[in-house]
């Protein structure tokens, strides 16, 4: 691990129009260090994904990312309520959103199980009550 | 199909990335769901939408799709429009419904090669 890099971000759950900056902003990055397009592609997705979900559900959290020759590492921590069934919110089209959220174009039940067609490995820890982290490895090989 | 070719098609107007209408794209997706955008839709193609605000652009930025087509008439807001420039992204409306719209491009020959086809 000695040539990772390591990223640390806190992302803002009061205003959703900037949910998503922080996943803009490791994008931008990763580009800077010429990653394969569709490493960067599935890692933006991915992010995004979780970073919307951070927003909508949680209020925000925090998220570090590691970057080694290998593979990128993405832990996105919240102190939301939980998710009460991993295995129901990880079914297509099963989504606890709001409304106003569904307005805005999302919340269709797609994040989770896009998340994990995007990463090459993703661990769901949720407490109900404490909240979520979400582990996410994508390989660059 | 070139944008010039679609927003003469479409009778749009371009809000954002006037001088880019030299760009080619070579597929195009309808959709008001950010979530299915994010799903199914290939990196760089052009995105239709009756829906308006500024995760629209964000959900764009992420899949490096490069322009945006809001349909039925839908005028950017401000916002909108300094993010599109910002980010190089090319923006138009067209008073046309979504249907018509995605009709119209697909039969001049835009089609979607990947239609359905989830990303993986």
């Amino acid at each position: 691990m000695d040539n990772a890099i390591k990223l640390h971000y806190n992302v803002d759950g009061e205003d959703f129009t900037l949910a998503g900056t922080t996943s803009a902003t490791v994008k931008k990055y990763l580009k800077t260090l010429g990653l394969p397009p569709d490493v960067i592609r599935r890692t933006a997705i991915a992010m995004y994904e979780a970073e919307i979900n951070m927003v909508i559900h949680a209020d925000g959290g925090v998220i570090d990312v590691e970057i080694t020759p290998e593979k990128i590492h993405i832990v996105l921590k919240d102190r939301g309520p939980g998710i009460p069934d991993v295995e129901k919110a990880m079914q297509e089209g099963y989504s606890t959103a709001s409304n106003e959220i569904r307005e805005l174009g999302f919340g269709a039940g797609m994040g989770l199980p896009n998340i994990k067609t995007c990463s090459d490995e993703m661990k769901v820890d949720t407490v109900i009550g404490e909240g979520t982290t979400m582990d996410l490895v994508i390989n660059i090989k | 199909m070139k944008l010039s070719e679609v927003k003469e098609l479409l009778n749009a107007e371009v809000y954002a990335g006037a001088d880019r209408l030299d760009t080619e794209v070579c597929e195009a997706c309808g959709s008001d769901l950010m979530s299915d955008v994010l799903a199914f839709v290939k990196d760089r193609a052009l995105l239709l939408t009756g829906l308006q605000n500024l995760q629209v652009l964000r959900t764009a930025e992420m899949m490096d799709i490069e322009v945006v087509v809001f349909v039925r008439g839908k005028v950017p807001t401000q916002d909108i429009i300094d993010f599109a420039a910002a980010h190089k992204m090319v923006i138009m409306t067209t008073e046309l419904p979504m249907y018509v719209s995605c009709g119209i491009l697909y039969s001049n020959g835009l089609q979607s090669r990947r239609a359905g086809v989830r990303l993986g």
